[in-house]
């Protein structure tokens, strides 16, 4: 049967960074980390991760200090609900398009 | 082997021959005795499948879909509201290339109820991507059953095998049960083309936007446009393949050689009946009938509805006098279904036919031989008379 152009006849996606597109755009507010409070990065140990854990998107790395990644973060605002300490708060995006003007 | 039974056994032997490895069903009506027999195989160690028992249709085409997209291959069987239960997931076992075999026992659609024969439910769904063959005795259903396994999986593409509800699903007949060994010659094991696998995880079917976007290794991947492009290409190269796949049926077995048209007395007929199903058989007494009085008409019955074989209909139908196409469903406030396609179908012939539409047999409204005389008779005798409004035959108002 006649591929053409395309390897595959459907759509299907492996687990990778950006197969769903550049997700980041789709974001509205900003989760920035304040390294002050957040668990691991304030003792310097492994500890805690639970913004990793709670990340649906897979976009917060397991690393001391934490960090987003905003290519493909949607702003679902979970990490920062869910963040132990308080660490984690929503900036609207409007903010960094202002600095970066 | 020969034996005597009904159309439903017939295909039930087709699914098991076809070492079918997930059937799933809803067994309360408008379900028939087709399932019924395959669960009987399954518990009798006959047959070495799973047989799931579901709640719905829509979950009996569901399971099959997540079987097929695990690389079984994978069988259901339904009729007329249990068949639109399933819309949704045809469409989608279609837009999934999950080649599917499904016997659809053609049962008209209420609302009123009606649990007998005539076209409606697989006629409604002839847009959902599945190809839709039509069967015409017991024979065929248990040669097409066998044969749409093979075309399903070389297209990436479901069947439907359609057939009579009560007048082939019901009734018994002589048959011929093809040999395990035999079958085993004519259908390659399934080899799914692209199939779930644990040591690669995959999601499959994902959302697609409007525009292509590269894959997660960076390779383009197609966008729906392309996606649904595909299968319609597919579907109009699955033409071929039917036709490919009977020769070497024929080979086999000794069956088979009208893929596309069965055809009747049509050598220098100027007329020609056209229909689906069981219909065509009995068209053949009214053929005889007319013939003796001199009147030069054949029939033709389609095996091949989706995809729609225009140019086996342009090369037979082109240069006729008259094509009278009969319908047991309709598109409400429109006409037939199969009448639009034909007249499509011949509009870019130089000699277009006069093509008349009748509808019949709604709800399993008996279809009397007379009637057809008739009807066939005027519409040969004064090809003019008869108009593109559908002329509903035993109607009795």
């Amino acid at each position: 049967m006649k591929k053409e152009k395309f390897g595959c006849r459907i759509s299907h996606s492996e687990p990778g960074p950006g197969d769903g597109g550049r997700t980041g755009s789709w974001r509205v507010k900003r989760p920035v980390i304040d390294l002050e409070k957040c668990i691991p990065a304030k003792t310097k140990k492994a500890a805690c991760f639970t913004c990793w854990l709670f990340c649906p998107d897979g976009v917060i790395t397991k690393t001391i200090p934490p960090t987003i990644d905003y290519e493909y973060c949607k702003g679902c605002e979970i990490c920062a609900q869910e963040c132990p300490v308080g660490a984690i708060t929503m900036v609207e995006e409007t903010v960094f398009i202002t600095e970066e003007k | 082997m020969h034996i005597i039974e009904s159309g439903n056994v017939a295909a039930a032997n087709g699914v098991k021959l076809a070492n079918v490895k997930v059937i799933a069903a809803y067994p309360i009506t408008p379900q028939t005795p087709l399932t019924e027999k395959l669960s009987e195989f399954v518990d009798a160690g006959e047959m070495d499948a799973q047989y799931i028992p579901v709640e719905s249709e829509h979950s009996a085409l569901s399971v099959c879909i997540a079987a097929s997209s695990t690389g079984s291959r994978a069988f259901t069987a339904t009729s007329a509201n249990g068949l639109l239960y399933m819309n949704e997931q045809l469409h989608w076992a279609a837009g999934a290339r999950l080649p599917i075999v499904m016997c659809v026992v053609n049962r008209g659609i209420g609302s009123p109820w009606t649990v007998w024969n005539d076209h409606q439910d697989a006629i409604s769904q002839r847009d959902t991507g599945w190809i839709q063959l039509y069967c015409c005795d017991h024979q065929q259903i248990i040669d097409t059953v066998i044969q749409a396994f093979y075309l399903a999986e070389t297209v990436s593409v479901p069947v439907m095998v359609c057939y009579d509800g009560y007048i082939l699903s019901h009734t018994y007949m002589p048959f011929e049960i093809p040999k395990q060994a035999d079958v085993d010659k004519f259908l390659p094991s399934f080899k799914p083309e692209y199939a779930l696998n644990p040591n690669q995880p995959a999601n499959l079917n994902t959302v697609t936007l409007p525009d292509v976007r590269p894959d997660v290794r960076g390779d383009m991947a197609p966008g729906y446009m392309e996606i649904r492009h595909n299968l319609h290409a597919d579907m109009r190269d699955a033409i071929d393949v039917v036709g490919d796949i009977d020769k070497k049926f024929n080979q086999i077995f000794g069956r088979g050689e009208n893929p596309y048209i069965e055809t009747y007395r049509c050598d220098a007929a100027e007329f020609v009946a056209v229909c689906l199903g069981s219909l065509s058989y009995h068209l053949r007494d009214v053929v005889d009938i007319l013939r003796e009085e001199g009147i030069p008409v054949g029939v033709a019955g389609l095996r091949l509805y989706r995809p729609f074989p225009d140019q086996a209909i342009r090369d037979m139908l082109a240069d006729l006098k008259g094509v009278i196409v009969f319908e047991k469903a309709l598109s409400y406030g429109n006409q037939g279904a199969l009448f639009a396609d034909i007249k499509a179908a011949l509009y870019s012939s130089k000699n277009r036919p006069k093509v008349h539409n009748y509808i019949l047999g709604l709800g399993g409204r008996e279809i009397k031989t007379a009637h057809l005389v008739d009807a066939l008779r005027n519409s040969c005798v004064d090809t003019d008379k008869v108009g593109d409004t559908p002329v509903w035959i035993g109607l009795k108002m």
